[in-house]
């Protein structure tokens, strides 16, 4: 009786290892599977590309002043004010009629930006430029460009607490953002940023994929 | 045709969609309380609310009304009797008269926002209308008498 039950438990065996396997089997599958899902790039789609970080400070920091150069440019800082009323024109000066910031950076009352900038640039020289979400940043993230050293720049720009909480691949994302580009098509009278849309992004996701590096100095 | 809805009223007016909104209201509809100043939105004279908003008419395309809430300033109370209607009346605020439906306009949604506004914050709203007769003193106080009769209103209510 004894030598039978052994013989039923040696019966058994083989069983409960095919089961054991085949269940490790599909957990690799499941889990093959699910990376595969997340890593897999996407052709032209950068927001699904694997974000590769290289670091080389020498590039980051060379790239950076380049990033800076347009970045100070006024159609990049006429919306980053050290104060709460935006700037104006080539010259950065101060907005005629003194439009506020506002909480959420699209003014104040009867002064709100889209009262006056339309989803498109306005024909004429110097009407108000266009873009369907016009404002600046809002007053508890102010992302003040003017009078900002590059280094000062590049900190800030990097530091989620003072960039609306955005890691490097949105950092990296918001080089298409719809008002950045408004940069690049700025309505009659106003001059470009000194290069290409495509000559800073590039410079940009170069600044931020070699390590961020701000530049030396105060 | 664009259809549009001005002073609670349905228009369908024949009109190429970049029309400035300033002139389908005056030479198509024929509303010419709103007026024509500079024609690129640095004057405020043409403000009428657009979905509650103090737009600009002079630089809104028509097409970006079809469809929206459109108030001139014929339209912002049934009797002349929106309290800064009242209080511009009461403070004799117009001179020349020219820039004051643009005015109005701004101020009636400065007294919605802030029912009780500041020195300063009349300022920040009404920076953007001006008036070459100078009537600014005149403009403020009425502002604050009109957030005065809006209190008094809604208390007796």
């Amino acid at each position: 009786m004894k030598k039978q039950l052994h013989h039923k438990k040696r019966y058994l065996l083989p069983l409960r290892a095919v089961a054991v396997i085949g269940f490790l089997l599909s957990m690799v599958g499941i889990m093959a599977f699910g990376l595969n899902k997340k890593t897999e790039p996407i052709a032209g789609d950068t927001k699904t590309k694997p974000l590769v970080i290289k670091k080389d400070s020498v590039a980051s920091v060379k790239a950076f002043k380049q990033v800076y150069t347009v970045l100070m440019s006024a159609r990049c800082m006429n919306c980053h004010p050290s104060g709460n009323i935006p700037l104006q024109g080539d010259e950065s000066q101060l907005h005629t009629m003194s439009p506020q910031r506002g909480i959420d950076g699209k003014g104040v009352y009867a002064m709100k930006c889209a009262n006056c900038h339309q989803a498109t640039n306005t024909p004429g020289l110097h009407t108000p430029p266009g873009n369907p979400n016009w404002h600046l940043p809002p007053a508890d993230m102010k992302m003040v460009f003017q009078g900002k050293t590059p280094r000062q720049l590049a900190k800030q720009l990097i530091n989620p607490k003072q960039n609306g909480n955005k890691n490097m691949q949105q950092l990296i994302e918001h080089a298409d953002d719809g008002l950045v580009l408004a940069g690049w098509n700025p309505g009659e009278g106003r001059t470009l940023p000194p290069m290409s849309h495509a000559a800073f992004k590039k410079a940009w996701i170069t600044w931020l994929t070699t390590g961020a590096y701000a530049p030396k100095g105060k | 045709m664009i259809n549009l809805n001005v002073n609670q009223k349905a228009y369908q007016v024949d009109a190429d969609p970049n029309m400035p909104l300033l002139w389908v209201i005056r030479d198509i509809i024929g509303l010419t309380g709103t007026k024509y100043g500079c024609g690129v939105a640095q004057c405020g004279a043409c403000v009428v609310h657009l979905n509650g908003e103090a737009v600009r008419s002079c630089v809104t395309k028509v097409s970006r009304a079809e469809g929206q809430k459109i108030v001139t300033i014929e339209g912002l109370s049934k009797d002349n009797n929106h309290p800064a209607q009242v209080a511009w009346n009461e403070e004799n605020v117009p001179q020349c008269g020219y820039c004051h439906s643009g005015q109005i306009m701004s101020a009636a949604v400065l007294l919605r926002e802030k029912p009780n506004p500041t020195d300063e914050d009349i300022d920040s709203a009404m920076a953007g209308n001006i008036c070459r007769c100078g009537t600014y003193l005149r403009i403020r106080k009425a502002i604050h008498l009109a957030a005065e009769l809006q209190r008094k209103e809604s208390a007796s209510k």
